[in-house]
């Protein structure tokens, strides 16, 4: 790199100037920065919660709002702050009677690249799975991204059996993802033939998920009807 | 630009350096980490070349402004400070516009701090040249970065997806090239392009010019 031609006069700068020039310099850097987060704050915070909302509307078709939603062993309360320990947030959807048309929540766990992270809605009525979206992932494109493209794979979230069991601890099957072509049970995901990683990472997340939330959130169904 | 002995340039010449002259992808061949990951589409790569376009206006003007009081000794640890600042700003107003351009650049846009471009600007063009040259110069040079961007991600999602800008374009029986989407196909159109840019560039008779001494990080 050529040799720089600023102040190339003085043999040696003190060090009070260095320090000088470094804190106005820092302090210029601040005062930017703290001013794009407080002029920003609000608008990606309602990105956020129009992101949230879409994602939701999508896989609890007619919704029409969302209401975030902590259950933990003390039971279901709205989210505010911090999750606490052993507690598991989710999303109440309503249409705008009111009505609560479908509750989803996210699961996550390792694909074939890196986590993936999907969000399912749960139907009460039916104790089933009815839908599935992709929040975030990065599993290979055109192969991994089958698992919100293909239809046949998304059918299998119509109606996935997620009852509990009799002791209301656990769910009365896990729900698992079979290899493709062998799905025999309401509550089995038939795998996508050549991304089955993947696949199975849908289906260990929602299970993992929804064994942890739906013990602790099916006994306090009626707090969040007509929750508005 | 600096080197001793050579004509300054116009602020119309400082301008096209980096579009055409000096293309910070197709001649310069730097910034390679952020060409190649994030031109899977069109618009990935045309937010990128804007967001890094912006970091380079904002933080080639500070450093020329402030080009006589930074003393040498500390001259890297202000310019990245300056860049660490601007790219932090831009990180807060893409998740304020689209969400969802922040998550499909992903860390990328974290990764502008130590784009070799930006720092290289800020040492050997904007330390030494006032204000209006250095942005006139960042200016080239993002929009040259930019069309770059573009360029690969442009091929890559017409062939790897058969769309352009998530327009469909050869209806539903095309069989989309995955692979251009794919880090291998990055390198295939980046070395087409090359390619096609060095070949129109030995065709023109003029005798070779020196090129000036880049850091290449």
């Amino acid at each position: 790199m050529n040799a720089p031609s600023v102040p190339a006069s003085q043999p040696a700068t003190p060090g009070a100037a260095m320090i000088r020039t470094l804190g106005l310099v820092a302090t210029v850097c601040g005062i930017l920065i703290v001013t794009a987060y407080q002029g920003t704050l609000e608008s990606v915070a309602a990105n956020k919660k129009i992101a949230l909302e879409r994602a939701v509307f999508k896989v609890i078709p007619g919704a029409s709002s969302v209401k975030e939603f902590v259950a933990g062993t003390g039971g279901v309360r709205p989210a505010g702050g911090s999750v606490p320990e052993g507690a598991v947030k989710f999303y109440a959807a309503y249409d705008q009677a009111g009505v609560l048309k479908g509750l989803a929540a996210e699961g996550a766990a390792k694909g074939y690249a890196d986590t993936v992270r999907v969000l399912y809605a749960y139907d009460p009525e039916k104790q089933a799975i009815t839908g599935l979206g992709v929040v975030s992932m990065r599993e290979t494109p055109g192969i991994g991204d089958k698992i919100y493209t293909d239809a046949a794979f998304l059918k299998n979230f119509v109606a996935l059996d997620a009852k509990l069991g009799g002791d209301l601890k656990s769910l009365a099957n896990s729900i698992k993802v079979m290899k493709h072509g062998t799905r025999q049970n309401p509550w089995e995901i038939d795998a996508i033939a050549g991304a089955t990683v993947t696949s199975k990472a849908v289906g260990k997340g929602i299970n993992e998920s929804a064994q942890k939330l739906l013990p602790l959130l099916v006994p306090h169904l009626d707090t969040l009807q007509g929750g508005q | 630009m600096s080197i001793p002995g050579q004509k300054p340039l116009s602020n119309l010449e400082e301008l096209l350096e980096g579009v055409w002259k000096q293309n910070p992808v197709f001649v310069m061949v730097l910034g390679m980490c952020p060409t190649l990951a994030v031109s899977v589409s069109a618009m990935n790569a045309v937010s990128m070349g804007l967001a890094t376009t912006f970091v380079l206006l904002g933080s080639t003007l500070l450093v020329s402004l402030l080009r006589n009081v930074i003393p040498k000794e500390v001259r890297i640890a202000t310019y990245i400070l300056i860049i660490a600042t601007f790219v932090t700003v831009v990180d807060y107003l893409i998740q304020a516009i689209s969400l969802a351009v922040y998550d499909a650049l992903g860390a990328f846009i974290q990764l502008i701090v130590v784009n070799c471009i930006i720092l290289g600007r800020a040492e050997a063009h904007a330390s030494k040249n006032p204000p209006l040259k250095a942005v006139l110069n960042a200016l080239g040079m993002g929009v040259g970065f930019t069309l770059g961007l573009f360029a690969l991600g442009g091929v890559r999602e017409i062939l790897g997806a058969g769309k352009l800008f998530g327009i469909s374009l050869f209806g539903p029986d095309f069989q989309p090239w995955v692979v251009m989407v794919l880090p291998p196909g990055g390198f295939f159109v980046l070395g087409a392009w090359l390619l096609l840019f060095n070949w129109l560039n030995s065709r023109k008779a003029a005798p070779v010019k020196p090129v000036e001494g880049h850091a290449h990080v």
